[in-house]
């Protein structure tokens, strides 16, 4: 049996048992939902974990002190 | 300043603008995936609330509605993946097209189970390749995928589908 066959024949075994969404018209305006999401969640600031800053600060420290290391982290990029 | 330039810079006039033009599209595409009104309210309002978060990264030259389509898509993949049934199925199913109403009926409820055990990127592309009949370059615009990978999800789902169907005993053959 081909794909298109197969695919054919599924469609309408799926069909039989899953109707397609007749009605996707919304029922009512969301904005207000919207609001209060809006509300209760304002948009999160992005912060970065001391862990990353600690990294950055060590990453900064071995280029400073050891500027040879440049091409080699080059190299890993 | 047009619509977008103004919610891309963070206006709320201009979002609630957006929101007010596109929730109906996006819901109308949320609730043939998900097929349950008050989830795909709550996935739409999820929808917008991303699209807000995410609005600075937004091409004010770009396509909103695309954009949008895309995050829905997301948004309702994520609630697939969360919602995915671990039911086990009966051993003894009958037949889709057995003349009996009751049988009948039996064998859609474990159709659609069957279908609800896919994985949610199976199902999604299922669902709306072939219950909703989507064209597969709008599927696959909305799922940020090729429709060459749609086809093939598409013919995976129905595999697996008619695999599990058929190791459960459900005649796979519609008339």
């Amino acid at each position: 049996m081909s794909n298109e066959e197969s695919n054919k024949e599924m469609k309408e075994l799926l069909k039989q048992a899953i109707a397609p969404a007749k009605d996707t018209e919304l029922r009512r305006d969301l904005w207000p939902q919207m609001l209060r999401k809006l509300k209760e969640q304002p948009a999160p600031v992005v912060s970065v974990p001391w862990l990353d800053w600690a990294l950055a600060a060590i990453l900064g420290a071995v280029l400073v002190f050891f500027p040879g290391s440049i091409p080699t982290l080059l190299y890993h990029l | 300043m047009e619509l977008l330039e103004r919610f891309a810079a963070g206006d709320p006039e201009a979002f609630e603008a957006l929101f007010r033009g596109y929730q109906k599209e996006v819901y109308a595409w949320i609730v043939r995936i998900v097929r349950d009104h008050g989830i795909a309210e709550d996935l739409t309002v999820e929808t917008f609330w991303r699209i807000y978060r995410s609005r600075a990264r937004f091409d004010a030259a770009g396509n909103f509605r695309a954009w949008a389509r895309r995050i829905s898509t997301n948004v309702a993949l994520d609630y697939l993946r969360h919602s995915r049934r671990e039911t086990e199925l009966p051993e003894d199913l009958p037949s889709a097209n057995a003349g009996d109403p009751a049988v009948r009926r039996e064998a859609r409820e474990r159709i659609k189970e069957a279908f609800q055990e896919l994985p949610a990127k199976y199902r999604l592309v299922a669902t709306l390749a072939l219950i909703e009949e989507q064209p597969y370059n709008d599927i696959a615009e909305a799922a940020g995928i090729s429709a060459a990978l749609v086809k093939v999800r598409v013919f995976r789902a129905v595999r697996m589908l008619r695999k599990k169907l058929n190791s459960l005993g459900v005649e796979a053959n519609a008339k």
